[in-house]
């Protein structure tokens, strides 16, 4: 993984989760799954920081922060 | 000495020169007689000053870019005519509720719907009041000549400004396409008021909030930093959406009372003969001139008639007219309409004096002799 | 704690929006900031302006100047504000009905004049406010709460209507494809005229449910399954066409702009300064 991805961590935002489950169908390394009608991280080692769920996320609730 | 212009001028000519002195510089419309002589001369003024006009596709656009105007720092105008008022009164209430201010002019014609185009009428009175749906502030005035046309162009202008809200300017199509001498006053002469504007920007800023001493929340324009949201929800001093009972409670009864807590500075009104009067004469717009005419008559004729010319409409004078009635128990009100301003004055006076409605729907205007026959009829 | 594109252009404090799950509009509410971001635009010029409808809620979330007006008239309000102060970068977000039904004439006129705003329609083929009733993007056949033994209507295709009205920049992208979708909003707002942007929303509570679409997921799918880019669309047989829609620009040309011509009036005649 290169330097600037390993520096992004993924972040939820529980409270503004409305669980449609967008982020979790389109996720392309099956690293989310939903819980409770909420988004939680299932497998986090396979996350490749792709962003592809902050992008789809309607609600804002998942993204990845630098750090 | 005296160097001020003496032209000979329409009505809505002397509007379009009146909002230019007060400092219009934004105007959006969409042709109808008899209020297109605002927009031509819109058209070819607005440029000359650095102004801009807009024919937009319809009146609802009309209202609607004219609001946008004054949002963005212009001060705007649109005219129109019955039809066109009826159209425009969703976004008259917008304009109310979010506290734009804008000058809306309507030539009244005689309605409803297509009605007679384009004869005189005072039809629009009541729509005036009540014509876009919940309950709204209203300032209406309306002139009897064009000389008065000017001025009270200003002084709408001056109203909108002062109290953010939109001012409706009720001419007819006499006083719109009438001609008369008019001695423009000197630029310096003219008395000018412009929205109060706030100071600071930064996190205190609200931009619904009335701070202490004002009678409104002061307005930004849009591009000036303040990244305000306006919207007509009902909304909290942030100027956000809000659903809250006590909020909206609030703010209805505040946009209401920024009107009717200060009556006295909005409502003109001139008066003649009234010492001795037995009767009244109430009018207003093109009628006022044959009421003053049966007045002047009667008076000769040895009638004790007095007359009463209301500029401002809406809110009505109400405090004035109460108190004439302690001495003139009887009033007549002439209008070219069935009677809608004759029922506000029997609203106001109750039972302390007789009101007697002269109307009249036809296209033509009432003549003094009408009036003098009328008021032969009830002394 | 949100994102950093969040806090740079929202008003975080409004947030949660108000908007059902899965809807679409989201999507589409953070592609306009991403691409004001990525153009680097001043806050302080940026105008958002909408009409009425779930859509039109979006003003009230961004951090920008913006003016929630009345149904239909976005853009009446919108040519208002940017005749008046030609600095301003404007930008219209209307929904189907309320920019192609009840604000459709406003639309042809302003595409007409090419004035210089960007109107993005966050189209979910619908009326999602009132309750589900069918829109004039609903397609023939569909079912809305108003068209309960299906649509007899047929559909207006946006981009080409606006294209006809004389709008300088058309495109149509969706709520599945951001990047593109961020990238057609740059190019909408740069360009000088009248631009469109078909922005294909989902509504999986109403249109959704009153057609059997499925959830949120499925419509999703749809969309990435069924959309085709306007750059291969000539290379395709036209069985490989049907039933799809297309995506991409269609129209990015450039005409004399109706502020600019206002302007050289003004310079011309302007006789105070």
């Amino acid at each position: 993984m290169d330097n600037q991805k390993a520096k992004k961590e993924l972040k939820i935002i529980e409270d503004w989760c409305k669980g449609c489950g967008i982020c979790v169908a389109f996720c392309p390394k099956n690293v989310l799954t939903m819980e409770n009608d909420k988004v939680v991280i299932s497998d986090l080692d396979k996350c490749i920081k792709c962003g592809l769920c902050e992008l789809r996320c309607p609600d804002y609730a998942i993204y990845l922060e630098v750090v | 000495m005296n160097n001020r212009q003496v032209k000979l001028m329409q009505g809505n000519e002397a509007c379009v020169e009146g909002a230019l002195a007060a400092g219009m510089r934004f105007y959006a419309g969409y042709p109808i007689t008899p209020s297109t002589e605002i927009a031509e001369f819109c058209a070819q003024r607005l440029p000359l000053v650095g102004g801009k006009f807009i024919q937009m596709e319809d009146e609802i656009a009309g209202m609607a870019a004219t609001i946008g105007g004054s949002l963005a720092g212009l001060k705007s105008m649109t005219a129109t005519s019955g039809p066109g008022f009826s159209l425009k009164q969703e976004n008259i209430g917008y304009a109310a509720l979010t506290e734009v201010p804008c000058v809306v002019v309507d030539v009244q014609r005689a309605g409803p719907s297509t009605g007679l185009p384009t004869a005189p009428s005072q039809g629009d009175i009541m729509q005036a009041k009540w014509g876009t749906h919940g309950d709204h502030p209203v300032i209406a005035l309306s002139p009897t000549s064009v000389k008065e046309t000017f001025d009270l162009t200003v002084k709408a202008f001056n109203l909108s400004e002062k109290y953010r809200t939109p001012v409706f300017l009720m001419l007819d199509e006499i006083v719109g396409h009438m001609r008369e001498k008019i001695e423009i006053p000197n630029p310096d002469e003219i008395e000018i008021f412009d929205r109060v504007k706030p100071k600071v920007c930064d996190e205190s800023y609200r931009a619904y909030r009335v701070d202490e001493g004002q009678i409104v929340p002061p307005m930004a324009s849009f591009g000036e930093g303040f990244h305000f949201h306006v919207t007509g929800l009902m909304h909290d001093d942030y100027g956000f959406p809000s659903n809250d009972s006590g909020i909206a409670d609030k703010l209805l009864r505040r946009i209401m009372s920024k009107i009717s807590d200060n009556v006295d500075d909005i409502v003109l009104f001139e008066e003649e003969f009234i010492e001795d009067a037995e009767i009244l004469i109430l009018a207003y717009g093109c009628t006022y001139r044959s009421a003053r005419s049966a007045a002047k008559q009667a008076r000769a004729a040895g009638l004790k008639v007095g007359l009463f010319k209301a500029l401002t409409i809406w809110p009505f004078p109400e405090k004035r007219v109460k108190e004439l009635t302690k001495s003139i128990k009887k009033i007549l009100v002439p209008e070219l309409n069935l009677g809608q301003y004759a029922e506000e004055v029997e609203r106001v006076v109750k039972n302390d004096a007789e009101v007697y409605s002269l109307g009249k729907v036809n296209g033509e205007s009432i003549t003094p002799e009408e009036i003098l026959a009328k008021l032969r009829e009830v002394l | 704690m949100s994102s950093q594109l969040i806090k740079n252009n929202f008003r975080e404090d409004r947030l949660p929006h108000i908007w059902c799950p899965g809807c679409g509009h989201g999507i589409i509410m953070r592609s306009l900031a991403q691409a004001v971001e990525n153009l680097n635009l001043e806050k302080q010029k940026v105008c958002v302006i909408s009409g009425i409808g779930c859509s039109s809620r979006t003003p009230g979330y961004l951090d920008f100047n913006t003016l929630h007006t009345t149904h239909g008239r976005a853009l009446a309000f919108a040519t208002g504000v940017k005749l008046a102060n030609p600095e301003l970068k404007v930008i219209v977000v209307t929904g189907d009905g309320d920019c192609t039904a009840i604000g459709g004439n406003h639309l042809i006129h302003t595409a007409r004049r090419n004035i210089d705003i960007t109107a993005i329609v966050f189209n979910n083929n619908i009326y999602g406010m009132t309750g589900g009733q069918y829109s004039p993007t609903t397609p023939t056949n569909e079912f809305g709460t108003t068209a309960p033994f299906g649509n007899i209507d047929k559909a207006f295709d946006i981009c080409k209507l606006a294209d006809a009205a004389g709008a300088t920049y058309t495109a149509r992208g969706t709520a599945y494809h951001v990047n593109q979708l961020t990238k057609i909003i740059e190019n909408a707002i740069s360009n000088k005229g009248f631009s469109l942007v078909d922005a294909i929303s989902i509504c999986p509570t109403y249109y959704g449910r009153k057609n059997k679409k499925g959830a949120a997921v499925n419509m999703m799918n749809y969309l990435k399954d069924f959309a085709v880019d306007a750059k291969v669309v000539d290379k395709l047989p036209p069985e490989k066409l049907e039933n799809k829609f297309i995506i991409g620009e269609f129209k990015n040309t450039t005409e004399p702009e109706y502020t600019e011509e206002y302007m050289k009036i003004i310079k011309k005649y302007q006789k105070e300064r």
